[in-house]
């Protein structure tokens, strides 16, 4: 894993002392709420319907148990002894005092962690793959060129006030599972000839014009990948439009210059970038990849005792094929049923964080589903990791089924929303639990947002919602057919909206659909696209 | 026509240069390249400065105009400024504030004049916040990585 040296501390330090002097001056009233604004929210600090928000960023989603201690610590501390893990591989705290913000962060500082950049129009916490380093499909780890981008993007002079937010994902195979098309900016690691380079493609996005990303270039050679994203960061910073927040996007940019157009400007700016030489020295990107050697793996057994029937079922769900055979990644479920997405309290981070030593060379990752991951532990221990998971609320199987719903924080938290998000989910995974459908559909991921912002990513569900405003009632449109993996397409409306009853009673009937004309091996997604949106608008208004 | 635009040395709060600063008003972008005599402009954020580049020999001052904080697109025409090998006085001005300085500085702005005069002690830490830099800029500033790899 990743470690600072004495240049990164002090960068994060010196954040911290800058946020402490801006906060001073806020409350000597010597900066205006609206000139404040930008400042805590590139810290990390938003405004929500009844406190402060602070969100941690977790870079590429990758974390040690030293680091999700002082995550509960935080929780304890601050909060109210939870936090909640997004789908940007973050941790948001709910309940969070301006006057002790700075404090927070100085503790955070101690563990190697800020919340630098973290919201505001910069660019964001980089995301990447959450088995990066274990996936035994990658290329190579995605996360060393994560972090290259992460140092080239942090405090970046020029980029600061973009014209608005700007994400980036990186992964390193062919499955994607960073939804990486749905960022401003993807990167694909590849490798062509033995060289390894970088697959590029911009201007995807959700919000309420959703996008995906189209491929501006194939191959970038790895020794000029900052430099070509600081030429599609100039062209977007020049050219991005100003005049209208809900068009400021790059996906705007690139939609109405067209791709063709867009992608000769960056290489215009790329080749003049060239010349001026902004790319780090090649020796850093290997001093970097060193943190990310591979642990000691050691061989061992292949299979586990399966006779457990709960045991078993976890261990299919809920385990992931890793690069050693005598290992697995196993993902820690934040969803049990009727539980809120992506919450764990205080005591739960500590569990996870002692299996990390344990179990997982004291590694950890936060899932963009909102789940987290022991990414190497031996198939031998699965017993053991497993027991210990289940007894603290930890042990759902059910990874990517309808249970392992994506949520956004909705009414409960948000100032933007239309409706409540987190209820709806609780309800819906109840009732699939209770009535034992989750195994039987299999994988189908339903995502929702409390309002067109899409936090929730719904646009990119096999089953989306959306919270909407109905003359001052709540109001949820239902969508099908989205993905945000290597099949990525955007989900359809079906027609007009439900009631909170009803939206659940339309979930329940699409999967009857799905299940009455399913053929061996499909999922949700696949019958969904074989048969089209017709027979399901007749099941829901027929 | 010379439209009387711009900031006079009075307004200026900040200078990191030694030489004298021109005293007379700019002229906007489209008026310089028309008039072979100008030598200082204006930069308003929707202004391609790139059209500049065949001028910058006879240009003193460029001024590049932040009518608003939030808008960043006066950081992109400094640094292509500076690439470009423009050396004469680079001025910041408008909605400039205590905690963009130390980024306008790394962009190559090496003179500032806010529209409301900022606290001389607030300023002077806000241009020191960075020891070290992680990004190649137009301060050519040795980066973080840099240090890292002498020999
Ligand atoms: C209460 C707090 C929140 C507010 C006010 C908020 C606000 C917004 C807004 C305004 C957008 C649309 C941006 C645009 O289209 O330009 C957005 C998009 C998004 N937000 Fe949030 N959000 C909040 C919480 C969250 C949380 C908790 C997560 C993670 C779980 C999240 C993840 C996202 C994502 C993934 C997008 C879509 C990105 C895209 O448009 O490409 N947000 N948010
Ligand atoms: S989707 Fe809307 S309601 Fe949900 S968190 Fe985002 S802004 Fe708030």
């Amino acid at each position: 894993m990743y470690r600072y040296d004495q240049y990164d501390k002090a960068m994060v330090d010196a954040r911290v002392a800058e946020f402490r002097d801006q906060a001073r001056r806020r409350l000597e009233g010597k900066l205006t709420e609206d000139q404040f604004k930008p400042l805590r929210l590139m810290n990390g600090l938003y405004l929500q319907l009844h406190a402060y928000m602070l969100r941690v960023a977790i870079p590429y989603g990758t974390i040690d148990a030293r680091q999700m201690e002082m995550l509960a610590d935080i929780a304890d501390k601050y909060d109210r002894g939870y936090g909640h893990f997004t789908t940007r591989q973050n941790i948001q705290y709910n309940w969070i005092k301006l006057e002790d913000t700075a404090d927070a962060l100085a503790d955070l500082a101690t563990v190697e962690m800020h919340a630098i950049q973290t919201s505001g129009n910069c660019i964001r916490n980089i995301s990447a793959d959450h088995f990066a380093g274990a996936a035994a499909d990658e290329v190579v780890d995605p996360r060393p060129y994560a972090e290259l981008m992460r140092q080239w993007s942090s405090f970046h002079p020029e980029f600061t006030y973009l014209p608005r937010k700007f994400k980036i994902a990186v992964i390193a195979s062919e499955k994607d599972r960073a939804a990486m098309r749905l960022h401003d900016i993807g990167v694909r690691i590849v490798k062509r000839d033995g060289e390894v380079g970088a697959e590029f493609y911009a201007g995807g996005g959700m919000g309420r014009t959703p996008m995906i990303a189209p491929l501006i270039r194939d191959f970038v050679p790895i020794d000029q990948m900052i430099t070509y994203a600081e030429a599609c960061l100039r062209v977007y910073n020049r050219y991005g439009r100003r005049d209208n927040k809900y068009k400021a996007r790059i996906k705007i940019l690139v939609h109405e210059l067209g791709a063709a157009e867009y992608i000769r400007q960056v290489e215009e700016e790329f080749a003049h970038m060239l010349s001026v030489g902004v790319e780090p020295p090649r020796e850093e990107l290997a001093r970097i990849a060193e943190y990310f050697a591979p642990p000691a793996f050691v061989d061992g057994p292949k299979t586990v005792d399966r006779s457990d029937p709960d045991f078993a079922l976890w261990v299919d769900r809920n385990t992931h094929r890793h690069k050693h055979d005598a290992y697995v990644s196993a993902v820690i479920s934040l969803k049990p049923a009727g539980g809120i997405p992506g919450d764990a309290t205080s005591e739960q981070m500590r569990l996870v964080a002692r299996l990390a030593r344990e179990y997982s060379f004291d590694e950890l990752r936060v899932m963009h589903t909102q789940n987290l991951l022991l990414p190497h532990v031996r198939i031998a221990d699965l017993p053991a990791v497993w027991q210990a998971l289940d007894e603290a609320g930890l042990g759902s199987p059910n990874m990517d089924t309808i249970e392992d719903i994506i949520a956004c924080p909705g009414l409960d938290y948000c100032s933007l929303a239309n409706a409540r998000s987190i209820p709806l989910a609780q309800r819906i995974s109840e009732r699939f639990a209770e009535t034992g459908r989750t195994e039987v559909v299999g994988e189908l991921k339903l995502k929702i947002s409390g309002c067109i912002n899409a936090c929730g990513h719904h646009h990119a569900g096999h089953i989306g919602i959306l919270g909407v405003d109905k003359k001052g009632t709540e109001n949820y449109q239902l969508s099908l057919g989205g993905s945000e993996a290597e099949d990525v397409s955007l989900a359809k409306i079906t027609g007009p909206g439900f009631d909170e009853d009803g939206v659940i009673a339309a979930v329940e009937k699409v999967t009857d659909v799905y299940l009455a004309a399913r053929s061996d091996g499909e999922r949700f997604l696949d019958t969904y696209r074989r048969i089209g949106m017709e027979p399901f608008k007749e099941a829901l208004y027929g | 026509m010379t439209t009387n635009l711009g900031t006079s040395p009075d307004e200026v709060q900040f200078r990191f240069r030694d030489d004298e600063p021109v005293d007379h008003a700019t002229v906007t972008v489209d008026s310089c390249c028309d008039q072979t005599n100008a030598t200082a402009v204006r930069i308003e954020p929707g202004d391609d400065t790139r059209v500049l580049l065949p001028f910058l020999d006879r240009l003193a001052l460029v001024e590049v105009n932040f009518p608003a904080f939030g808008d960043g697109r006066g950081y992109s025409s400094a640094r292509i400024l500076r690439e470009a090998g423009f050396t004469g006085e680079l001025r910041a001005v408008g909605a400039v504030l205590i905690d963009q300085l130390s980024h306008m500085r790394r962009c190559g702005f090496d003179s500032f004049a806010p529209d409301k005069r900022l606290d001389e002690e607030d300023a002077l830490r806000a241009f020191a916040t960075w020891e070290n830099v992680y990004q190649r800029a137009a301060d050519a500033r040795r980066t973080i990585a840099d240090k890292r790899h002498e020999a």
